[in-house]
This record gives structure tokens, sequence and C-alpha cells, in this order.
């Protein structure tokens, strides 16, 4: 039995089923460049001519760091288009910065765990207290899985969007605060230095870590608009705009066509 | 913004009018902060030098935790009998519905502290060093609670979840209060050497984004 809603149940189009051929081909060349291609970091201590360095763990910056950076522009456009929505008090605004939110959530969480691995070999602690970029991604992270949260209450959606509209935008001028009452933390243990300083940033390096941030920026765009196209045609079912447009289907098509495709005997 | 003052005045006074004859701050949420410290002093083997060592950050900790029971009551409050949609009715500005909500909030947390002081001086061996920067950062951090608590209590209100979604929502919000006033109170207690006005400065700073952006959303949060 042909299901014919198979053929419209996608969030896909022609256009971004390119984007999505292009990310695929760019993550590929993304870890064949930081997993293979680049040098190991490992450079010879003056004094003691000892070896030293992060040595493998470098590799995982080629997605950490592009990762982070999306983290904010996602957290950003989140925020952004919260305040859209309550100027605007537009459905576009709410969806955008629904969608924005959840996939700099993914991009959040993604960055904690890699970051975590990093820092085993090269701090020797998955968790380290007196860093501050961890402790601020640690509770930007928090605050969005509270925005998550809330857009999953049987709210009235627009109650729901005013809401969410409102914590992200806290959530964002929480931020600096955030950065600034950790940096002013006594520093009880070890720092991170800038990571990336510390490296010799040059050719392969350099490119790599700028395919990672297109190829992250891209990933981030797909996700988007699917994510967008998803948070769509909820909306639309919820305002019965679905139930219209079956009703128009049906009066274009064969009776008999869609009594079979519903199940419906005669 | 004397009519503005004078409004938050009479939905404080509401507030904690409601309080005084429910006795749900004295019967309840002062025996569960008492309770908190117990726990703590439980948890942490009830070595007396690492209680002292610890209480600043234990203290801030209970009254976060009261907050959470603070808000949660604030807000039960207007939603139950739609009470919410009578003070509207009444023609408050919205911002002013939220500064008195918020002062009803501070006065309560300002006993808890006072008793929560009582208790770790008792039970922790803890003692004031510092008692102008106790009470400014005290009456500081309290503000910046009671602002966010309040807003975020508006944000949670009328739903079927908002007992678990308040603290999920809230918390993380106020992680660099909780680091800022253990902090300010490792210095007021003597616990830690640390400057404890630098950190009483930045609660301030948060106490007046937190009020401010309240009652400028406030008025988003509760219109229909």
């Amino acid at each position: 039995m042909t299901n014919p809603t198979s053929s419209v149940a996608t969030t896909g189009s022609p256009g971004s089923r390119a984007l999505g051929l292009a990310t695929l081909l760019g993550l590929v060349g993304l870890l064949v460049l930081a997993f293979v291609l680049t040098e190991p970091d490992v450079r010879i201590h003056p004094s003691t001519g000892q070896e030293i360095g992060q040595f493998d763990a470098v590799r995982l910056l080629y997605l950490h760091v592009p990762m982070a950076v999306i983290t904010y522009v996602a957290y950003s456009l989140a925020a952004f288009a919260s305040a859209g929505y309550l100027i605007k008090r537009t459905p576009w605004w709410d969806v955008t910065a629904h969608a924005a939110a959840e996939v700099g959530t993914v991009f959040c969480f993604l960055v904690l765990v890699t970051g975590s691995i990093w820092g085993r070999p090269v701090w020797n602690t998955w968790w380290e207290w007196g860093d501050v970029r961890l402790m601020t991604t640690l509770i930007l992270f928090l605050m969005f899985v509270g925005y998550l949260a809330l857009r999953r209450t049987a709210a009235d959606p627009r109650v729901q969007a005013r809401r969410a509209a409102v914590v992200a935008l806290v959530a964002i001028v929480d931020l600096p605060l955030v950065n600034r009452s950790v940096e002013w933390w006594e520093n009880r243990t070890l720092h991170q230095k800038s990571t990336l300083g510390e490296l010799k940033i040059e050719d392969l390096t350099l490119f790599t870590l700028m395919i990672g941030f297109l190829v992250f920026l891209m990933v981030f765009a797909w996700l988007l608009l699917h994510r967008f196209r998803v948070g769509w045609l909820t909306l639309a079912a919820g305002e019965h705009q679905v139930a219209a447009a079956i009703k128009e289907r049906r009066a274009e098509a064969d009776g008999s066509e869609v009594a079979s495709a519903v199940g419906e005997t005669s | 913004m004397k009519s503005l003052l004078s409004e938050a005045w009479l939905v404080a006074s509401k507030d904690l009018r409601i309080e005084a004859r429910s006795r749900v701050l004295t019967n309840q949420v002062a025996p569960f902060a008492v309770l908190v410290l117990v726990l703590f002093g439980f948890a942490l083997d009830a070595d007396q030098r690492t209680l002292r060592m610890f209480a600043p950050g234990l203290f801030w900790v209970a009254v976060l935790l009261c907050l959470l029971l603070a808000v949660q009551r604030s807000s039960a409050v207007e939603s139950a009998d739609d009470a919410a949609t009578g003070l509207r009715m009444a023609g408050l500005a919205p911002a002013a519905v939220f500064l008195g909500k918020s002062a009803a909030i501070l006065v309560q947390l300002l006993v808890l502290e006072l008793l929560l002081t009582a208790g770790i001086i008792v039970f922790y061996g803890s003692s004031v060093k510092n008692l102008f920067l106790w009470l400014i950062a005290g009456l500081v951090t309290a503000l910046a609670v009671a602002a966010t608590g309040t807003l975020y209590g508006a944000l949670a209100s009328g739903l079927g979840v908002r007992e678990t979604l308040l603290p999920i929502l809230l918390l993380p919000v106020l992680a660099p209060v909780l680091i800022g006033a253990t902090r300010a109170y490792d210095d007021a207690l003597g616990a830690a050497a640390v400057d404890g006005w630098a950190w009483t400065g930045l609660l301030a700073m948060f106490a007046v984004v937190a009020s401010t952006l309240g009652a400028l959303a406030y008025g988003a949060l509760v219109e229909d």
C-alpha cells in the first residue's frame, strides 16, 4: 500500500538537501584534517629538553573551539529573535528563537563533553572548577535547559512564547555577569591559559581551524533550518491549518484515492 | 514615581499580611531553613572546623532553597482563585506589582537571614567579624534574589509543572549571586581572606539589573 504522506513528511527541500550533502562532505574533510593530516602538539621544553604540549588531545580543539563559537552564535540568535518576538509578536520570531535555542543547547552540550575529554589528558581532570570558560558555559547550558523545559510545558502557545522570550533575554543578560563573577572568583586552582595562543597557529593548523568554523556553521545552519521547519509545522498543526490543508487536498484529489489512503472502505 | 511606589507598597503589604496571617514563614519555611543547616552538619560529619569554613556557602544555599519556597508561595497566592486577574483589574502598574511582590519576598528573606545567621553561630560556631559588611551584603543579596525570584515566579506561574520548573529556571540564573554572596560572607564571617566589598559591589550591580529587568518584563508576563 502506498503512503501518500511519505512524500511530504519531510522538512527537506532541494536547497537544504544540497546544504546537508555539502555539510556531510565538509564534516568528513574536517575529521580527516583534524585527526589524520594535522600534527600533534609536541614541543621541547627549553631548559629540560623534555617533550611537552597537548600531544594528540589538541586534535579535539579543531572541533571544540568552532562548536563553542557556534554555541554563542546560536544563543545570541535565540536572544535576538526573542527580543524580536516581544516587539513584533509574530510566530516567525518565536519559532526562530526556539529553534536557535534548541540547536544551541545541543552544541553547548557537545562543547562541554569535548572540553571535558580534552581536559582529562591535558589538565589531568575531567572537570576544572577554577576555569572561567568552563563555568560560564555550564551555567549558560543549564539556563537554556531550563528554557527548553519551559518550552515543553502545556501552556498556551502565546503565553509560552512570551515567557520563553523573557527567559532567553535574561540568560543572555546574565552571561557577562556570570563571566565577570567567575573571573573574580579566587583562583585557587590551575587556570586555563589561552589554549590557542600556546599553539603554533600556522599553515595547516589555522586552515583546519577555519574549516572547522565553516563546517560547524553549515551544520548549525542545516539543523536550524530543519528545526525551524519542524517548529513551523508544529505551529501550523496546532492552529489546525493542517486540517484546512487536508480538506483542500481532498477537494483536489480523487475521492477513492483519499479514502484508501486514510484506510476507509466504502 | 510616587504612585508607583505607593502601589508597590500596597502589593507588598498585601503579601506580607497574607504571610503574617497564614504563618507559613514562621511555621514552615523557618523550620525548613534550620533543618537544612542541621542536614549540612550531618552531611559534613558534624566537624565544626569544616562547618565554620564552609558556613558562608552553606548559609547561602539554605537561603536559595528558602527563596524557592517563598517564590512558590508568592505566585501561588496570585494563582489561587485567579487573584492575579483581580490584581490586574485593580489597575495597578505591572512594575508596581513586581516591585511590591519583590519587596514582600525581600522582607521574608531578611527575617530568614537573621535566623540562619543565628543558626550558623550556634550550630557551626561561626562569628560575625565584620558586622557592616554582613548587613550590607545580606541586604543586597536578598534584593538581588528577591527580584530575580519574583520575575521567575511569574514565568512559572499558572503552569501545571510550576514546582519543578521554577528551580531549574531560577537556580542557574542565581549561580553568580551564590558565588558573590559566599565570597562576601567569607570576608564578613572571617572564613577566608577575600575582599568582601568588591563582591558586594558586584551583587549590587546584579540587584539593580534584576530589578530593572524584572520591572520592565513583568508586564509582558502577566498580560493575557
